[in-house]
């Protein structure tokens, strides 16, 4: 409950009033800043700041602030959710950083993600990804009894790590191609590790890479940053299944 | 005196539902491609219901106000879904689920509601596993369960410890496959900010785009509210930021009612407040109680010491700890209901036996299971000498694999090592078992207007068992509502396209463009959240865990002030032109300041203690809630009048025709 530790910062912040505009960094200070605030928190403090003297507040993404939804993003002092591993900027807290710091908050930047306002971005590119194939056509009641088709422990674990992809883009955003792989990739192997998701494997991989080409996201070169700062740890073999399963489909469909 | 009409079927408790079914009236195909359905939010509830009724054929519109349908709070849901599927050989059934879900909700919740329920659990596991949902497995390949609170058999299916993200994300699915094919259209960071009634009958809503702020009319022939429960009425709940009353409020403003506002559930197992910076509580799932073990010092000066940072929980022998579950319900022990959980951490805590600088903690303690563990382990590989550090390890392995990711959120909040030390946990509000009255066939008292999941007040009584929400979440999406909104169509189909042009939508319209515009030209002097700070400390002081007669009658005097107050001096900047977050808070908290009196009524009307509602005037002697079952089996179903603390109450009496009342026992 002190504030004993409180931190004085300083904050470059990318102000934006809408897609049209050019955009630039704004500097503001917080102080008495807690060690135990997550860094939306701080941000909380600082709009309360702007709203009480009359100006506009910061907007930005944010949601469950549990780092499950995949709402938040933020590029922080030049890194996808901040300076931590495998964390949302929602889960990271003020004691990742020190008194008389500059912290850089800058919204995703990408072609496919154009922003809305300040840190805000569009990630519907996403949604019409997941369209495209993201899912098992299977209508509701045509299901069988769930333990008919048994399903092997090491399969459906790897399924589940792929699956645990919240969708909040630092992928992309952290991608010097901007390329969308590793979010596609986590759907399409979660789907073809399945024996539900088997049956339209094939025309789901095409459909989606397809989708996520005409989004304007670049191609994967290997670099594996997406994997370094993805907050749930999505693994690049992944990719690695995406494009085998990509390639076999290709020669199957010509 | 009652005008509410439940439509309960008749006939033996297991034939109502598939009676019901065979008897419903239908809409054949070609008539179902002209009838228009409003869907408002996204989550288990939302988007099972939009899938499933476009995938029949019906012409479909679905709101959000995220980003995308995927951010849905259901999808911060943790420990798993319950269903009577018997997997486990050990005595489940469709009877002993309904059985357990009545009398966890103390004996509040329509029977009838809860059979059919329980009826189609077992669909709901077919149904996700079908779309692809990677629920654990055991090694045969076959579905793996685990146990919950306030059950005695194993029903619990899981996935890791994010069940709802990955049930949400297969509602997702099946709504991307329809949006794909046109028979949904999705609408996100769009607002529901008014339902348009037309002659008696729900007909649309006012939307608001959030990122244009744009004021839409959307016409249909019925509305399904998805739009989750009101705990962040209390500012601090484990609700996602967004999660709001507003559509089903401006629903009970038009002629809903609201069945039972004041039943909130607290959540024993939160991360502790740790400070007034503090803009979210976080779960720690309640499936941590399975292995974990709770306790306080036994003695209050060991519990000073640790207050005062002198001494840490690793540093209280094994004779010193209280294990006050166990102690006080020896055949539950950690398992016990939530209700029963939370206000045994706040009894020991309000005594001075609390464990962190607020005094406002206990412990959950993961050194027993990880010795558990680690000892089986040590037994599968053959290491019958193994070492203690091999022991600890093998079995923090095994911990790990079953709550990793909860451990992991656990030590970015706190910064503490929960495999090292003892977690600190205290209630926090989390789910509401109130909401809109709905009768048999989730319809609301506005023909039309139907609620779905959190939203609806229906089958959880006065308190919710663990892992039930998200079945009936997708219970009433995917398995109900498909069936009883026909009932309703079936007339509707000579209607044709309901106009937008008319005096009521004019009307609707005016009135939200006139609150937006009254926000922006208000000068005032204090931010929104300031207000909804205030409210969160008088519900949660006085209409949280414990409630009296006297708390509650100041506590609404107190929000009708700070509702006066926020009218005069709420400060809103920026336009309605484009994004503007704070105007979307405004509008929220200006009605979660209504709801909050209308909770208070309520709880100072029902005069006993039942699940999560405890008044301090009705309790046994050893502290535990006392019902009052003659004058107060009843669901209270509130009626606006123009004031919320002038609202008409009206009463359904609950019947118990298959399950014997009794004092709820966890002993």
């Amino acid at each position: 409950m002190t504030m004993t530790n409180g931190m004085n910062l300083t904050l470059k912040v990318w102000r934006q009033s809408g897609p049209k505009d050019s955009g630039k960094l704004a500097e503001y200070k917080v102080s008495d800043i807690s060690p135990d605030m997550s860094f939306l928190e701080m941000l909380d403090v600082l709009n309360e700041q702007l709203v009480t003297g009359g100006d506009d507040p910061v907007a930005f993404d944010h949601d469950c602030r549990e780092g499950i939804c995949g709402m938040c993003s933020l590029y922080i002092n030049g890194r996808a959710h901040g300076p931590q591993r495998a964390v949302t900027t929602c889960q990271l807290h003020m004691r990742s950083f020190k008194d008389g710091d500059t912290i850089y908050i800058e919204p995703w930047r990408a072609e496919a993600f154009p922003v809305i306002k300040d840190l805000v971005v569009d990630r519907g590119a996403f949604d019409r990804i997941i369209q495209a194939g993201g899912y098992v056509s299977v209508n509701t009641g045509a299901a069988q009894d769930a333990n008919c088709l048994p399903v092997p422990k090491a399969d459906a674990d790897k399924a589940f790590e792929a699956a645990t992809c919240i969708g909040c883009g630092a992928c992309v955003a952290t991608c010097k191609n901007a390329s969308a792989m590793l979010f596609v990739s986590a759907k399409v192997s979660q789907l073809a590790l399945l024996p539900q998701g088997r049956v339209e494997a094939e025309q789901r991989v095409l459909n989606m890479v397809n989708q996520m080409d005409e989004e304007g996201f670049g191609n994967c070169t290997n670099t594996g940053a997406c994997e370094v700062e993805c907050p749930k740890g999505i693994s690049l073999e992944n990719i690695a299944r995406m494009n085998r399963e990509y390639l076999s489909a290709s020669l199957k469909a010509e | 005196m009652s005008s509410l009409n439940s439509k309960i079927p008749s006939g033996a408790i297991d034939k109502k539902w598939s009676d019901y079914k065979n008897h419903v009236k239908l809409v054949n195909p070609a008539n179902k491609r002209s009838i228009d359905i409003i869907v408002v939010g996204s989550g288990l509830a939302g988007s099972s219901a939009a899938a499933s009724l476009a995938e029949m054929g019906y012409s479909v519109k679905c709101f959000c106000f995220q980003d995308s349908p995927r951010r849905a709070h259901s999808i911060a849901a943790q420990g798993g879904i319950n269903a009577a599927k018997n997997y486990k050989n050990d005595g489940d059934s469709v009877y002993r689920l309904f059985y357990d879900t009545i009398k966890g909700g103390d004996y509040r919740a329509r029977e009838a509601n809860v059979h059919r329920l329980a009826e189609v659990s077992a669909n709901i596991i077919d149904q996700c596993v079908a779309q692809g949902v990677p629920f654990a497995r055991e090694y045969g390949g076959l579905l793996d369960n685990r146990s919950f609170g306030g059950t005695q058999v194993q029903r619990t299916f899981y996935a890791a410890g994010q069940t709802g993200q990955q049930l949400l994300l297969g509602a997702y699915s099946a709504l991307s496959k329809e949006i794909a094919k046109g028979t949904v259209k999705m609408y996100n960071r769009h607002e529901m900010m008014d339902v348009v009634v037309v002659n008696g009958k729900a007909r649309g809503i006012i939307a608001r785009n959030l990122v244009t702020g744009e004021i839409e009319r959307h016409s249909a022939h019925a509305v399904l509210l998805c739009s989750g429960g009101y705990g962040n009425v209390f500012f601090l709940s484990t609700n996602a930021m967004g999660c709001n009353v507003s559509a089903a409020w401006k629903a009970h403003k038009r002629g809903a009612y609201f069945g039972n506002p004041c039943f909130t559930q607290i959540h024993p197992t939160c991360i502790p407040v740790s400070g007034d910076h503090q803009s979210k509580l976080t779960l720690m799932s309640e499936s941590l109680r399975n292995d974990g073990r709770i306790w306080v010092p036994k003695k209050k000066e060991d519990a000073i010491a640790i207050q005062q940072g002198k001494k840490r929980g690793n540093d209280i022998s094994e004779a010193d700890r209280d294990y006050f579950l166990e102690r006080r319900y020896p055949a539950f022990g950690n398992l016990v209901p939530r209700d029963v959980a939370s206000r045994a951490a706040k009894e020991r805590c309000d005594a001075g036996f609390g464990v962190n600088t607020t005094g406002q903690a206990v412990f959950l303690d993961y050194a027993d299971a990880i010795e558990r563990y680690g000892r089986i382990e040590a037994t599968k590989k053959n290491l019958k000498d193994a070492d203690q550090a091999t022991v600890t390890s093998m079995g923090m392995e095994v911990v790990k694999s079953k709550y990793g990711n909860l451990f992991d959120m656990y030590m970015q909040i706190t910064g503490d090592n929960p495999y090292e030390t003892p977690m600190k946990i205290f209630p926090a509000v989390h789910y509401t078992m109130g909401g809109l009255w709905v009768d048999y066939e989730l319809m609301t008292t506005v023909p039309g207007l139907y609620a779905l999941g959190e939203a609806n007040f229906s089958d959880h009584g006065a308190n919710r068992l663990g892992a039930s929400a998200l079945m009936q979440g997708l219970a009433d999406g995917y398995f109900v509502i498909p069936y009883t909104i026909g009932n309703f169509l079936a007339d509707e189909i000579r209607t044709g396209k309901i106009p937008t042009n008319t005096p009521e939508f004019d009307e609707a319209e005016k009135a939200v463009k006139d609150r937006v515009s009254f926000f922006l030209n208000n000068k005032g002097t204090k931010t929104v959240d300031s207000f909804h700070k205030r409210l969160g400390k008088v519900m949660w002081d006085q209409c949280g865990m414990a409630r009296n007669a006297e708390g509650l009658k100041r506590a609404i005097a107190e929000i009708r002030a700070i509702r006066e107050e926020f009218w005069k001096e709420v400060r809103v900047p920026g336009s309605d032109t484009n994004y503007n977050p704070e105007l979307d808070k405004a509008g929220r908290v200006a009605d979660f300041l209504e709801l909050g009196e209308l909770m208070c009524l309520d709880a100072l009307h029902r005069e006993e203690s039942c699940g999560g509602h405890f008044r301090e005037e009705h309790q046994t002697e050893d502290g535990e809630a006392k019902r009052d079952d003659a004058n107060f089996s009843f669901v209270s179903s509130w009626q606006y009048t123009g004031d919320p603390g002038k609202a008409e109450l009206h009463k359904e009496n609950l019947v118990y025709e298959t399950i014997k009342v009794v004092q709820r026992s966890y002993k």
